[in-house]
């Protein structure tokens, strides 16, 4: 069992930082609304409050990693451009999604929307974060922000989705491919003759 | 920013123990930030001068330099915003709606068949 260097980095990418962040955001925003939100707010305990703030900063951490991973390793793989004379676009994702009208819009509309709509989210959740941690249990008391910090969060989870969805599709038509291998089971494998 | 802005009413269903004015100046940063990024989004794909000025790394392209400029924007519109409404109570609701307004615009433009209409 083995995997290359790129398909790696795009684990990383898409697995260790974009879906972690998407499942923390459905229990970020619920907590946050639940705290400071909801009409009978549960009680915020110090206890708790620590939590949360703990919680999100490493959502922040999630979204950044996932849009910075994205844009400067995974990225460049996936737009490079093929020498002329290649035998094959296997190695050049964006390339092979262009060459057939089947697959263009997945590079048109789905890569050029979710390399630049994902930045929304590490934005959000940044200012969400901040804002909680600066006001706590605080942030009870003022109605308008609490909602706006929600409506960013919203978006912010929504913004990822949609940057998971294409890149799961696009990595599914044209997976990011090649660079060195890394032996995953070798020792296994030995063993089992 | 307009100044009347900060001498507006705000919510008083309760005290409040914290001036308004950080988490305001936080909000409002980010939807600058998220227009800053859609226009910036628009631009860098409709303007072949934009698209070289915005190459800061080649292998990433005119992505690199769309991204990194409305993060600039963000940060900055943040870091000023909060200096100057650090102690203040603002209009939370004004800034609220304007903040999401440019959130929303943030977000449509990053859509490229509404780009492309531009």
């Amino acid at each position: 069992m083995e995997i290359t260097v790129r398909s790696l980095w795009t684990l990383i990418h898409g697995f260790g930082f974009g879906a972690l962040y998407l499942l923390a955001c459905s229990g970020g925003i619920l907590e946050l609304y639940r705290s400071t939100g909801s009409p009978s707010p549960s009680p915020l305990t110090a206890r708790h409050e620590i939590f949360l703030r703990v919680y999100l900063i490493t959502m922040v951490v999630l979204a950044w990693g996932a849009v910075l991973s994205g844009a400067y390793i995974v990225y460049p793989w996936y737009r490079a451009v093929p020498p002329a004379g290649a035998a094959s676009s296997m190695l050049y994702p964006q390339h092979l999604l262009m060459s057939s009208p089947s697959t263009i819009g997945w590079h048109s509309l789905g890569m050029e929307w979710k390399e630049h709509v994902s930045w929304l989210a590490p934005i959000s959740i940044t200012m969400a974060a901040y804002v909680f941690i600066r006001y706590g249990r605080d942030l009870r008391n003022h109605r308008q922000l609490r909602s706006a910090v929600l409506a960013f969060a919203m978006v912010s989870f929504v913004a990822a989705g949609v940057a998971g969805f294409f890149g799961a599709m696009i990595n599914k038509n044209a997976p990011v491919q090649g660079g060195h291998t890394i032996q995953l089971s070798r020792n296994v494998e030995a063993l089992r003759k | 920013m307009n100044a009347s802005v900060e001498t507006a009413p705000v919510n008083t269903a309760s005290p409040a123990t914290l001036t308004n004015g950080s988490a305001a100046a936080a909000i409002l940063a980010a939807g600058i930030g998220s227009f800053a990024l859609g226009v910036l989004a628009v631009a860098g794909d409709k303007s072949a001068l934009l698209k070289g000025w915005f190459t800061f790394y080649k292998p990433t392209g005119p992505l690199s330099g769309v991204t990194t400029s409305a993060v600039v924007v963000w940060l900055v519109c943040w870091g000023a915003l909060q200096w100057r409404w650090r102690k203040s109570t603002v209009s939370a609701g004004r800034i609220s709606a304007l903040a999401l307004v440019l959130l929303a615009l943030g977000l449509i433009l990053t859509f490229p068949p509404i780009a492309d209409l531009l």
